[in-house]
């Protein structure tokens, strides 16, 4: 089958996932980590019978390298071999993403514009003289809209069309003085009979290279790629006077001094002259403040705003534990049931205590907690969808500024609430390396939703219920504090230096697509389980083998004679008191005991120092941990069989202050630290945040510990 | 005049862009440019980020980078 690569190009919130979401049947799901398209990624279906592989590329509003994710995007435009360029825009806002089609007309590519969101482009009174657009600008111009799916058939038949074609010419063109340059160039580079052998793409059936006109576009317009692969040919020599002298030229006849101001505004007198052409607007809408608008006036209000945000997130925290806390029960008891249901058939008592114990106990322990990450994942994937994050970004820079941090900070470290993984990697769209380095050090301090579990645990054993959710907000707003404040710290030790400048789009407010919400949520909740299948089933049986061997045969004899001769209540303290014994002479105890006294001066025992040792790997493991050590040793009072009332039993209330405070500033799991490493740009920084991690934790709960005593 | 001293819900025109490099090129893809009209939308509590209005979009800057825009 023949294959066509597709390169989908557009503007930030141009609604490119959701077309892509809409053109169905893909292989590949779509919108990786909530709403930031970070990785390249590509989505492949049958048409027509072809092959259309699509490869989505970070959002950006022009060919720059402002930031990572603009890189990204004009890099692969730039080198990557691909059949056609898909650019996606909005159609209610032509003026400003034209900028970027008439960029990529500039590539000399086939290219198909899909003009996106026509049905709110209908209810604002914009129509839209497609057929004219795509005469004026030589590329086809398909209406499209990805919530109603109207006109995704005639893209993508078009797109097979067009690929079919022979590439038409180009018909974007600049001012006389631009145009003269150009043709002076082309004709200096046809005269010395330049070989372009410069960029031969092997396309589908024909060479293209990069024909005259767009080497003499690129040098005018300063593109430095084009100086780097000119600067070795022979040619340059002769070259470089003729492209000084147009510079020069243009310069004076723009009366203008910056070569980026006068291309973008060719660009923009070339654009508006295609709307004039092929655009109507009903005037009387204009003139009404939008519904966003109006929106703003309330949300992003001087006073109000903040507290409204803060009412919000207090609001998401509190339905996390509420509604939460509804299906724990059926799931806790299923898990119950279903563990005493395996072990009837299983005769072998090692093996049902590792399949019951260890196995169920352990996984069932983290898939408790799904409902509560449903529901924050939910959360942020609105607050995200509507547009309202960046409103935040608005209303906290200022706040943020003065702890060093940029307002756009805001969205790797609310991500962080959800998964730090993802927070880490949506860091990029800070440009400067010292503020996302300053923002990723940080971000562990928002706790991640694998930690939810350990505070529904702590709290639900150590608070009284109607406190719960304030206490659950009090830790999520704490550790974000701390993080502020030890982002200041940093800012003025370690990462001294100019912050990067804080220019933002504030998108239209849009009711979020249920569709892409559900694929988000559903995508980030089945990592959760797969993680709960796979790496902590793994983990749970570890512990419990590491916890229940190796076995002290001699003990056991010996306790069991006692056992038997004692009476009826003798006997069930005897069992308590031989299986405590058993599990700190196993090898989880022994190495428990051995870094006990580190925890110590926290008020806590081996076994807790053994669940945040577990941690590291993954912080669901410490409530499996916890769910393994304490059923296997300690209470077996058949009434008291719940892990909260276990916990609240054995650990005094000051020890779980010292507790929560380490899971509230430690490292992240195993995955997240691989990640950051990979992102900060070396191990190096892996050890920095290590360090820098444990000491405020030790340091913070030992003062939690003894305040709390 | 620059934008951190204009009227909140007047209309003006970009005059000059006092600023170069990376900065200069974000403005300009935001359609900020030289002869451009803006509108001066809002401002934050303690005038630490400004809102503006280029076209249809919604601009949210900080006051260092406000200050670089002249306007008329």
């Amino acid at each position: 089958m023949k294959n066509i690569k597709i390169a989908l190009v557009g503007q930030p919130n141009v609604g490119k996932s959701m077309l892509l979401n809409a053109m169905g049947k893909a292989r590949e799901h779509v919108g990786n980590f909530t709403g930031v398209t970070v990785e390249k990624k590509t989505i492949e279906f049958e048409y027509q019978g072809y092959l259309l592989s699509m490869v989505d590329l970070p959002g950006t509003y022009m060919l720059a390298d402002y930031s990572q994710e603009e890189k990204i995007t004009s890099d692969f435009l730039k080198h990557e071999q691909y059949d056609i360029i898909l650019n996606i825009v909005d159609s209610t806002n032509l003026e400003r993403n034209l900028q970027l089609t008439s960029e990529l007309l500039n590539m000399d590519k086939k290219m198909v514009i899909a003009l996106n969101m026509s049905d709110e482009a209908t209810k604002e009174n914009i129509s839209i003289n497609s057929n004219y657009m795509s005469e004026l600008l030589g590329v086809d111009a398909i209406k499209v809209s990805a919530l109603t799916k109207d006109g995704i058939e005639q893209l993508l038949s078009n797109i097979i069309k067009t690929h079919k074609q022979i590439k038409k010419e180009s018909k974007l063109v600049f001012s006389e003085a631009i145009e003269e340059e150009i043709t002076n160039i082309v004709q200096f580079l046809d005269k010395n009979k330049f070989v372009n052998i410069l960029e031969k793409r092997q396309c589908d059936n024909f060479n293209t290279s990069l024909s005259y006109r767009k080497i003499a576009i690129d040098l005018l317009s300063e593109q430095k790629y084009i100086y780097k692969k000119l600067h070795d040919e022979p040619i340059w020599t002769s070259l470089q006077p003729v492209v000084l002298k147009a510079i020069e030229h243009i310069k004076i006849h723009h009366n203008e001094d910056v070569m980026i101001d006068i291309m973008a505004d060719e660009y923009m007198s070339f654009n508006q002259g295609i709307i004039n052409e092929t655009v109507e607007t009903s005037k009387d809408i204009t003139t009404q403040p939008s519904i966003t608008q109006k929106i703003d006036n309330i949300l992003i209000h001087p006073i109000f705003g903040i507290p409204i945000f803060l009412f919000f997130m207090w609001a998401l925290f509190q339905l996390t534990f509420e509604i939460g806390s509804i299906p724990m029960d059926y799931i806790d008891e299923f898990f119950g049931s279903f563990g005493d249901t395996v072990g009837g058939f299983i005769a072998h008592d090692e093996l049902r205590s590792l399949i019951v114990d260890g196995l169920i106990a352990g996984v069932g322990a983290v898939v408790l907690f799904v409902p509560n990450i449903v529901i924050l994942f939910v959360g942020i994937a609105l607050l995200e969808g509507t547009g309202y994050m960046s409103r935040v970004a608005y209303l906290l820079d200022g706040f943020f500024h003065k702890f060093g941090l940029h307002g756009q900070s805001f969205i790797p470290l609310v991500t962080g609430f959800g998964c730090s993984i993802p927070a880490y990697m949506s860091a990029r769209i800070l440009k400067n390396d010292k503020d996302r380095l300053l923002t990723m050090f940080i971000i562990g301090f928002m706790s991640c939703g694998a930690r939810l579990p350990v505070y529904v645990l702590f709290v639900g054993a150590f608070f009284a219920p109607q406190h719960a959710g304030n206490i659950l907000f009090a830790i999520y707003m704490g550790g974000a504090l701390l993080g502020l404040v030890l982002a200041k710290v940093l800012k003025m030790t370690a990462f001294k230096g100019v912050s990067e400048p804080f220019v933002m789009e504030m998108p239209k407010y849009r009711m979020p697509s249920v569709v892409l919400v559900w694929h988000t949520v559903k995508s980030k909740t089945m990592m959760y389980l797969k993680k709960a299948g796979t790496f902590i089933a793994a983990a749970s049986m570890l512990v419990w083998f590491a916890s229940s061997y190796p076995k002290n045969i001699e003990l056991s004899n010996s306790y069991e004679t006692k056992i038997e001769t004692a009476g009826d209540e003798k006997k069930s303290e005897l069992t308590n008191e031989l299986n405590e014994k058993l599990l700190e002479l196993s090898y989880l105890g022994q190495v428990g005991k051995f870094i006990e006294p580190v925890f110590t001066p926290l008020g806590m025992d081996w076994k807790m120092a053994v669940a945040l040792q577990t941690g590291l790997a993954a912080k669901e493991v410490v409530v499996s941990t916890l769910g393994v050590l304490y059923s296997l040793g300690g209470d077996v009072d058949e009434e008291n069989s719940s892990l909260i009332e276990r916990l609240s039993k054995n650990i005094s209330f000051a020890s779980a202050v010292a507790f929560i405070i380490i899971i509230m500033t430690y490292l992240p799991c195993l995955a997240a630290t691989i990640v950051f490493a990979k992102e900060a740009g070396g191990w190096r920084y892996a050890g920095y945040l290590f360090v820098f991690t444990s000491i405020v934790a030790y340091a913070l709960a030992f003062i939690g510990y003894n305040i709390a005593l | 005049m620059k934008i951190t001293e204009a009227v909140i819900g007047q209309e003006y025109v970009v005059k000059k862009l006092h600023t170069t490099g990376a900065l200069r090129q974000r403005l300009i893809s935001f359609g900020i440019l030289k002869g451009v009209h803006i509108k001066y939308l809002a401002h934050t509590n303690l005038k630490s980020t400004y809102e503006i209005r280029v076209g249809k979009m919604n601009i949210a800057l900080r006051k260092d980078e406000a200050q670089k825009i002249e306007v008329q």
